[in-house]
C-alpha cells in the first residue's frame, strides 16, 4: 500500500529556487515536503554553478603555472611544466559539490522539512505522487511550489551522447578533450569553453548569431573577444553546426557559414545552445495553470492562474539565474505564511565568469536610450587602478562604466569587464536597489587598493572630474 | 517620567478583541485626558477610546486593521513623573506585543503642546508616471507592502527623490492609503492598486460571505401597483404638522409589515442554525438598510409594532443621520429581527438582496415607475414598484414567502386598510 502525505507546503525541486522555498517554508513553520529525484542542490549545486565555477578555477592555476614554467616576470619560476589530471580535478570538484551538497540535506533537516527523493508527477494541481525507492508516496498539499528548473537544449541534428556533449556532461570528463568545438557562445558555452581551453584544449566556437555574448553590449565583451584572438580561439559567428561527420582524420562538424561549409575537426562536441524550463514529464498538463510562452505564467508574487500554485526560478522566466531563483523561492514562503511580499528587485546582478569576467546590474546606456531616458555615461579603466595592477589584471582592457539619469544623477545601470570584476557584483546590487546617485557612489570612501575604487572614480568620471584620469 | 501602559478596556459584553479602525493620534503627540486615541471597531460598531491620562504617546500598538485583545496594551503613554502622586497604575514599561518596527525609532521630537492633537501631515500625493520606479531602498519598499501602501503615492524627500523610511511612514500616519486620486489622462495605464479591506467594509465583507456561504437564499419578486399609496402619501405630506418629518415610502412599508407579520411569525425571526433553534419575535425590529460615506451599515428602527407612521418617519431618519455620521450605538445597530433594503430612486428593476444572518428575511424596495397597465381591457398609466426580497431556505419555504409578500401587496396597494388602526 502507497504512503499517504498531507502537507501545507510541497515544493517539486531542490535546486536553489526549491530548496530555498523550503527552508524558508520550515523556518516560518509551516509543514513543509521537498521532493527531488535527482540531489539536493539542483542544476546550480550539481552541474551548474558551482561545479561550472571550480573547474574554472582549476583551469586559471593551471594556466597560471603553466605561464610560470616559460616565463618569470613575476619572479616565479617552475622548473618544469605542470601536469593536469583531469580525474584528480574532478575528484576534487566533486568534493566541493558534495560538501554543499550535503550542507542543504542538513539546513533542510533544521527547518524541520521532509525531503523525498524521488520523481514527482502530479494527478491534479495540488496531488503528485513520487515514485522513491521505499515504494510510491502520494502527496497532497494546500500550496504547491513549482521549482523543477530547466534542462540543456540540444540540437536536432546533434543529440547528446557519445561525442555530443551537454553542460553537464562536459563538467563531469575525466579526460581532458584535445579538440574540443563548442557550438553556442552564450555565457555557459563562453565559462566552459574558455575553462577548457585555459586546461589546454584546442577550443573553437560555433555561433548562430553574429557576436559572442549577446547579453552584453559590444564595449563589454570586446575584451574576452581579444582575450580569445590573443589565445589563437578561433570563434565562427553567423555560423549553424549542421552534424557530426568522419573527415580522413578523424570526426569533424559540419559547418555552415556565410562563406561556405567547414569542417571542424574534433574529439567532443559541446553544445550549449540555451536551456529550457523544465515543463514535460510530470503532469504540468494536468494542473491547469496557464503558460507564458515555453515558461509557466506567474504574477509579481510568482503565483500561477491556479490557485495557490506558484512557480518559481528558471521554471518561470529570465533571467534563469540561480539568485534569482532564490529570491523568488523565499518571497512565496514568505507570502504562504502571511506576509505581504512581491518580486520587484530594481536589478538583478548577471556575472559571466569568462575571460575576462564581465558583471552586469542594471540598464547599459543602450537599453537607456531605448527608454527614452538622457544619460550621464563614464567608464573608467582598470589599468588606472593600483589594485588591478598588483594582481596583474590591468592589461586586458577591463573597466568599471556607469550609467546614470542625466537629470538627477541617479544610477541607471553599473558594469564591468576585467578580471576578477565579478566581485564588484554585489556593490552594483547594492547601489541600485538602494536608488544610489552618482554623488552616492563619489561619497563612499572605498578601500585603497582595491579594485572597488574604480566605482567612485567613475562616478566621478561621469560628474565630470575624475582624479586618476 | 513615568511610563502609562494604556490597555484595551472592556467595551462591550462578551467581546474578546476589537479591531483597530483608525488612530486619532500619532507616535509623538501630547494627549490630554478624555481625548480620543483611537477607534476600535467592535462586530456591530466603532467605539472611539479616549486616553485615560494626559502625556505623550511613545508608541502605537497594531496598525489599522489589525485585531487587538481586550486587556493587551494598546497605546504606550509618557506621564508626568512620579512627584504628583495621583498616577494611575502604571504599567509594564515594555509593550507584551511588539509593534510593527518603524513607529518608535521614528518619533518626532517632541511638539510645543497646543492642546490640540495635530494631524500627521499627509504628503501631498504624486502619482508617478505609469512604469517609472519609485525609488527606495529594499528595506522601506518591503515595509510599504507591508503597510499596504503603493509607493508611487508617496513623496520622496531624498535627492533624487528618494523616499526614505521617514517619509514612508509620515505618509502612513497620514491614512491616504488607496485614496489617492487617479490620473485622469487618457492612454492606457498598467497601474495596480492594492486596497487592503479593512475596518467597516472588512465588518460588511464578512458579514455578507456569512450570509451567502450559511443561508440558501431564494428570491421572490412582486410588482406592486403603489399609484394610490402614492396619492395617499402626498395627502399625508401636504397636511403634515411642522413638527412631523416628511413621509417617504419606508413608513408605509414598515407599517405593512406590522399588519401583515402576526399572520407570518416564521418571517419576523433569528435562526441560530449551530443550535438548530428559530427564535420568532412579537416585537418587529425593522433593520433599514442604509448607504453611508464609509459603506453599508443597518441601523434598527425598534418595536415598530408600537410605532404610528410619523413616529417610524421620524425615528427612521434620526437613525439613518446617526449612521451616515457613524455615530450609531452598539444598541442602535444590532437586534433587528427583519431587514428592509431599499436602494431609493436608483432602485432598478430588480434586485437579490442579501440575508442579514441570523435572519430569514429581507425585503428589497425596488424604484417606482410610471408605466402602462392593461385594467378592465383598459391601458391606463399606474405607478408600480417591485418588491424584490430574499428568504432562508432551510426555514421559510417558497408558499408561504410567496403569500407573505402577496399581502404586504394587497396592503401598500389599497392603502386604507394599511391606515386604519
Ligand atoms: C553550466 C551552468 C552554469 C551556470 N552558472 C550559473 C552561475 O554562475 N550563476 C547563476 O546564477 N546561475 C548559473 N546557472 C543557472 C542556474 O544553475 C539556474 O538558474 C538555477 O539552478 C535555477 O534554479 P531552479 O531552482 O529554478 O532549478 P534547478 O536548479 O534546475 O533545479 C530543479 C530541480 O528540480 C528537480 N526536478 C524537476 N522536476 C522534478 C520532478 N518532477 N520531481 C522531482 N524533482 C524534479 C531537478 O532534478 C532539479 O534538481 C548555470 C547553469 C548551468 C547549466
Amino acid at each position: 500500500m502507497s504512503e499517504t502525505i498531507k502537507t501545507k507546503v510541497l515544493v517539486i525541486g531542490g535546486g536553489p529556487g526549491g530548496y530555498v522555498a523550503a527552508i524558508r517554508a520550515g523556518q516560518l513553520g509551516l509543514d513543509t515536503v521537498l521532493v527531488e529525484a535527482d540531489r539536493l542542490g539542483g542544476t546550480c549545486l550539481i552541474r551548474g554553478c558551482i561545479p561550472s565555477k571550480a573547474l574554472i578555477h582549476v583551469a586559471g592555476k593551471f594556466e597560471e603555472m603553466t605561464r610560470c614554467a616559460s616565463d618569470d616576470s613575476l619572479g616565479i619560476r617552475l622548473p618544469a611544466a605542470p601536469v593536469l589530471d583531469m580525474a584528480e580535478a574532478q575528484r576534487w570538484k566533486s568534493g566541493v559539490v558534495d560538501k554543499l551538497n550535503a550542507g542543504v540535506g542538513a539546513l533542510l533537516r533544521k527547518a524541520k522539512v521532509r525531503t523525498l527523493n524521488g520523481w514527482a508527477t502530479f494527478s491534479d494541481a495540488k496531488t503528485c505522487s513520487v515514485r522513491t525507492e521505499k515504494g510510491d508516496v502520494t502527496v497532497s498539499a494546500e500550496h504547491v511550489i513549482l521549482a523543477n528548473g530547466s534542462v540543456p537544449v540540444a540540437l536536432p541534428d546533434l543529440p547528446f551522447g557519445g561525442r555530443v556533449l551537454s553542460s553537464a556532461d562536459a563538467l563531469s570528463l575525466q579526460e581532458l578533450p584535445k579538440r574540443l568545438v563548442v557550438v553556442g557562445a552564450g555565457y555557459i558555452g563562453m565559462e566552459l569553453g574558455i575553462a577548457f581551453a585555459r586546461m589546454g584544449s584546442h577550443v573553437t566556437f560555433v555561433e548562430a548569431g553574429p557576436r559572442i555574448l549577446p547579453l552584453y553590449d559590444a564595449q563589454l565583451t570586446r575584451p574576452v573577444e581579444q582575450w580569445l584572438k590573443k589565445h589563437g580561439i578561433a570563434v565562427h559567428v553567423n555560423a549553424r553546426a549542421q552534424g557530426l561527420a568522419q573527415g580522413p582524420d578523424g570526426p569533424v562538424l559540419a559547418v555552415a557559414n556565410g562563406s561556405g561549409p567547414l569542417a571542424l575537426p574534433c574529439d567532443r562536441v559541446l553544445v550549449t545552445v540555451g536551456r529550457a524550463p523544465n515543463t514535460a514529464g510530470w503532469g504540468l498538463e494536468n494542473m491547469a495553470v496557464d503558460m507564458n510562452g515555453r515558461w509557466i505564467k506567474v504574477d509579481s508574487q510568482c503565483r500561477s492562474s491556479m490557485r495557490n500554485v506558484w512557480a518559481i526560478g528558471d521554471l518561470v522566466g529570465e533571467p534563469m539565474l540561480a539568485h534569482k531563483a532564490s529570491a523568488q523561492g523565499e518571497m512565496v514562503a514568505e507570502i504562504i505564511a502571511g506576509h505581504r511580499r512581491s518580486f520587484d528587485p530594481v536589478a538583478i546582478a548577471a556575472v559571466c565568469f569568462t575571460e575576462p569576467e564581465i558583471v552586469g546590474a542594471g540598464l547599459s546606456p543602450d537599453e537607456a536610450k531605448a527608454a527614452g531616458i538622457e544619460t550621464k555615461v563614464a567608464t573608467f579603466p582598470f589599468a588606472a587602478n593600483g589594485r588591478s595592477l598588483t594582481m596583474e589584471a590591468g592589461a586586458d582592457g577591463g573597466f568599471v562604466r556607469v550609467t546614470a539619469r542625466a537629470d538627477n544623477h541617479l544610477v541607471l545601470g553599473l558594469h564591468a569587464v576585467g578580471a576578477h570584476a565579478s566581485e564588484l557584483s554585489g556593490e552594483f546590487a547594492l547601489a541600485l536597489e538602494m536608488g544610489a546617485r552618482l554623488e552616492d557612489l563619489a561619497g563612499t570612501i572605498h578601500v585603497h587598493p582595491t579594485m572597488s575604487e574604480t566605482l567612485p572614480e567613475a562616478a566621478l568620471a561621469a560628474l565630470g572630474h575624475a582624479i586618476h584620469l | 517620567m513615568a511610563q502609562y501602559a494604556f490597555k484595551l478596556p472592556d467595551i462591550g459584553e462578551g467581546i474578546a478583541e476589537a479591531e483597530i479602525a483608525c488612530w486619532r493620534v500619532a507616535v509623538g503627540d501630547r494627549v490630554e485626558e478624555d481625548q480620543p486615541l483611537a477607534d476600535m471597531l467592535t462586530e456591530k460598531a466603532a467605539v472611539e477610546i479616549p486616553s485615560p491620562v494626559s502625556g505623550r504617546v511613545i508608541q502605537l500598538n497594531g496598525q489599522a486593521g489589525d485585531k487587538v485583545a481586550i486587556g493587551s496594551v494598546l497605546v504606550l503613554l509618557e506621564v508626568e513623573g512620579e512627584s504628583s502622586g495621583e498616577l494611575p497604575p502604571a504599567g509594564v514599561a515594555k509593550p507584551a506585543a511588539p509593534p510593527p518596527p518603524a513607529p518608535v525609532a521614528a518619533a518626532p521630537p517632541p511638539k510645543p503642546v497646543t492642546g490640540q492633537v495635530p494631524a500627521a501631515p499627509a504628503a501631498p500625493v504624486v502619482p508617478r508616471a505609469a512604469g517609472e520606479k519609485p525609488v527606495a531602498s529594499p528595506a522601506v519598499r518591503r515595509r510599504a507592502q507591508e503597510l499596504g501602501i503603493l509607493l508611487s503615492y508617496v513623496q520622496g524627500s531624498g535627492k533624487a527623490g528618494r523616499i526614505t523610511q521617514e517619509d514612508l511612514e509620515r505618509f502612513a500616519a497620514g491614512g491616504a492609503v488607496g485614496s489617492a486620486p487617479l490620473s485622469t489622462a487618457r492612454g492606457p495605464r498598467d497601474a495596480v492598486h492594492e486596497i487592503r479591506i479593512i475596518g467597516l467594509r472588512r465588518k460588511i465583507a464578512e458579514a455578507m460571505q456569512r450570509s451567502k456561504q450559511r443561508i440558501p437564499h431564494f428570491a421572490y419578486v412582486e410588482e406592486v401597483d403603489v399609484t394610490a399609496l402614492e396619492e395617499a402619501r402626498a395627502q399625508l405630506n401636504a397636511n403634515r404638522r411642522k413638527d412631523q418629518p416628511k413621509l417617504t415610502l419606508l413608513p408605509f412599508l414598515v407599517e405593512a409589515l406590522a399588519k401583515a407579520l402576526p399572520d407570518f411569525p416564521a418571517m419576523n425571526a433569528r435562526y441560530d442554525d449551530e443550535a438548530g433553534i428559530v427564535r420568532r419575535y412579537e416585537a418587529l425590529h425593522v433593520g433599514i438598510a442604509t448607504q453611508t460615506p464609509n459603506g453599508l451599515v443597518v441601523p434598527v428602527l425598534r418595536h415598530a409594532e408600537a410605532r404610528d407612521l410619523w413616529d417610524t418617519a421620524a425615528e427612521i431618519s434620526r437613525l439613518a443621520e446617526a449612521a451616515r455620521s457613524g455615530k450609531g450605538t452598539r444598541e442602535e445597530l444590532s437586534g433587528s429581527t427583519i431587514t428592509i433594503s431599499s436602494l431609493g430612486p436608483i432602485g432598478g428593476i430588480v434586485t437579490t438582496p442579501v440575508i442579514n444572518a441570523p435572519e430569514v428575511a429581507i425585503i428589497g424596495v425596488n424604484k417606482i415607475v410610471e408605466k402602462p397597465v392593461v385594467r378592465g381591457g383598459q391601458i391606463v398609466v399606474r405607478q408600480c414598484m417591485n418588491l424584490s426580497s430574499s428568504f432562508d431556505h432551510r426555514v421559510i419555504d417558497g408558499w408561504d414567502a410567496a403569500r407573505f409578500i402577496q399581502r404586504l401587496r394587497a396592503l401598500l396597494e389599497s392603502p386604507v386598510t394599511l391606515l386604519v388602526r
